[in-house]
């Protein structure tokens, strides 16, 4: 089955987000439309950055392609499938890394494994590897409280990859870092994306983020939250922030955001007069 | 330069526990030397508050009401303080058996209520009729059951603790943070393998804390219920000493009593520090 959609694909698209809308609360007076209307294919082994205001519902959309939230409207399909429930193949990385503190970090790593029924020594040496691989060698029997925050995000990297996704999903993932912190984990995220060959879809609201990873960067509008804009970046990696090229980038997304942060800042304002009315 | 490095050295693990003791002992020493003093200026009446340099000594005659055997002038068989170590057992025992039980008693009813919606909708209501009742109008009950002895001292143990720590498993299990279930379901867990393999180690240490504040009431209802007369035990001789105006043997009792839970409470703590290390 090949997509139509965007005409040049011959394979399945990884993720294909078809007239995807959710409501909240969708039958009651109190309704938020989250998103509306979107429409996204992401080809495989692509880096696709959801940049967005704050509230524009690109987390939203994330926990909806995991299959953690259900569709109110339109349809999500993975190679081809409908998307109905979470699954290993989509592996979404959270904004806290979220590993379990009563198991080291190699126990943390080897825990899909385990949840699957794959043997002890197995998914040991399989966690092990992993482990190298991000970085953390060394580290396997440590707890995570143990771990600087960068550390605890590589860690879950790590887990998520010991399931062989052919999509990682990333809230915000470095949003709890440091600058210097964060940098270093861009490019360490660029080097396991190249290794592994799944697809990304990575969540920030900060341009430079987007710009420094992308293939291409989706702007999202205020609430509800549908595709503004989809915004190429063709230019080789590592990137190098005062290419003018990339300065040009730059400009061109922030002028797009605007836009958006201030009707999403407006709307706010709307919400708390009314709710000054109401009280 | 060696001997001005070794005064900065950072106090070990033995320090740190000498200084802890240090400051028990001067704590409870200055309670004692307080208690003491009131004796001495005949502040407090020696009949009714014999400070412990009275109710320590003695120690043969205050013994030997420990053990029904010795009680009425018989004379001891074995050392003194073998009947008291008997007493004391026994209460602890009691207190023990039922803390394990009441533990994993709510813990799979906590569970279970969460894991099974059917199964939470006939048994919380339940649960919350009968959390309310103190543990001491289950007394009858109890006894009418059980009889006397061990049995019904450790069912009230059980009752004193369970609905508490059931409501507390509920209140744990729904305040986990909601990523821990995401990241099982995500990688495939059952319904089954999240709530023994996430929920389960998640909730243990919190519902320790619980287990450890609640043992107190623990120990109460044990001593009511020996008091009362279910048979054998500190309570038992608390009566003793009630009923034959003994302050001595009271406070005597009293003294014991506060020992072995404050004992107790250091074990469960450090149980808390050992096995369930990843808690606060």
């Amino acid at each position: 089955m090949s997509s139509e959609t965007n005409g040049q694909a011959l394979e399945t698209p990884a993720i294909s987000c078809i007239n995807v809308g959710k409501t909240w609360g969708a039958d009651t007076d109190r309704a938020v439309e989250a998103v509306k209307g979107f429409n996204l294919d992401v080809g495989k082994n692509e880096f696709i950055v959801l940049l967005g205001p704050s509230g524009c519902g690109k987390s939203t959309l994330l926990y909806l392609i995991a299959g953690l939230q259900e569709l109110t409207e339109g349809q999500i399909k993975s190679h081809g499938r409908p998307v109905v429930a979470p699954d290993s193949d989509r592996s979404l990385i959270f904004q806290e890394s979220s590993l379990y503190p009563w198991l080291s970090v190699i126990e943390n790593v080897a825990f899909g494994l385990k949840l699957r029924g794959m043997a002890k020594h197995k998914r040991r040496s399989i966690a092990i590897q992993l482990l190298n691989k991000v970085g953390l060698g060394g580290f396997e029997e440590k707890r995570p409280d143990e771990l600087s925050g960068g550390m605890r995000q590589r860690a879950a990297v790590a887990r998520a990859l010991a399931m062989e996704p052919s999509v990682l999903l990333m809230d915000e993932p470095f949003a709890a870092l440091d600058v210097q912190t964060r940098s270093k984990l861009q490019d360490f995220l660029i080097q396991i994306w190249r290794d592994s060959g799944a697809s990304v879809l990575f969540v920030t609201h900060h341009i430079d983020e987007a710009i420094a990873l992308a293939d291409r960067v989706v702007v999202f509008t205020a609430r509800p939250g549908t595709i503004k804009s989809i915004v190429p970046v063709e230019l080789p990696r590592p990137r190098d922030h005062r290419d003018p090229v990339l300065r040009e980038l730059r400009d061109q997304l922030i002028e797009l955001l605007a836009d958006e942060v201030d009707r999403a800042f407006a709307e706010q304002e709307q919400i708390n007069d009314e709710d000054k009315i109401r009280a | 330069m060696s001997s001005m490095s070794n005064a900065y050295k950072v106090p070990g693990r033995l320090a740190k526990f000498a200084s802890a003791a240090i400051w028990w002992i001067a704590s409870v020493s200055l309670f004692i030397s307080i208690w003491e003093l009131c004796w001495y200026m005949k502040w407090a009446n020696p009949m009714l508050f014999p400070p412990p340099h009275l109710f320590l000594q003695d120690l043969y005659f205050v013994g030997k009401l420990f053990d029904k055997s010795t009680r009425l002038g018989n004379p001891t068989a074995g050392l003194i303080v073998w009947t008291i170590a008997k007493t004391i057992g026994a209460s602890t025992l009691r207190v023990l058996i039922g803390l394990c039980l009441a533990f994993v008693g709510s813990l799979l009813i906590g569970i279970a209520i969460r894991f099974s919606p059917l199964f939470g909708r006939l048994v919380l209501p339940v649960i919350n009729l009968l959390a309310p009742v103190s543990p001491i109008a289950w007394l009858p009950v109890a006894m009418l059951i059980f009889g006397l002895g061990n049995a019904p001292a450790i069912f009230l143990v059980y009752i004193a603790l369970f609905f508490i720590m059931t409501l507390a498993t509920l209140s744990l299990i729904d305040s986990l943070p909601i990523a821990y279930a995401q990241v099982a379901r995500i990688m495939g867990g059952t319904r089954l393998q999240i709530f023994v393999q996430v929920v389960l180690p998640a909730i243990l240490p919190g519902l320790f804390v619980v287990l450890r504040l609640n043992l107190f009431a623990a120990w109460m209802i044990v001593l009511i219920a020996e008091a009362v007369g279910v048979g054998g035990g500190l309570g038992l001789v608390v009566m003793i000493a009630r009923n034959t105006f003994d302050s001595q043997l009271a406070f005597f009792t009293m003294f014991l009593i506060g020992a072995v839970g404050f004992v107790m409470d250091m074990g469960l703590r450090e149980i808390q520090r050992r096995v369930l290390y990843w808690a606060t």
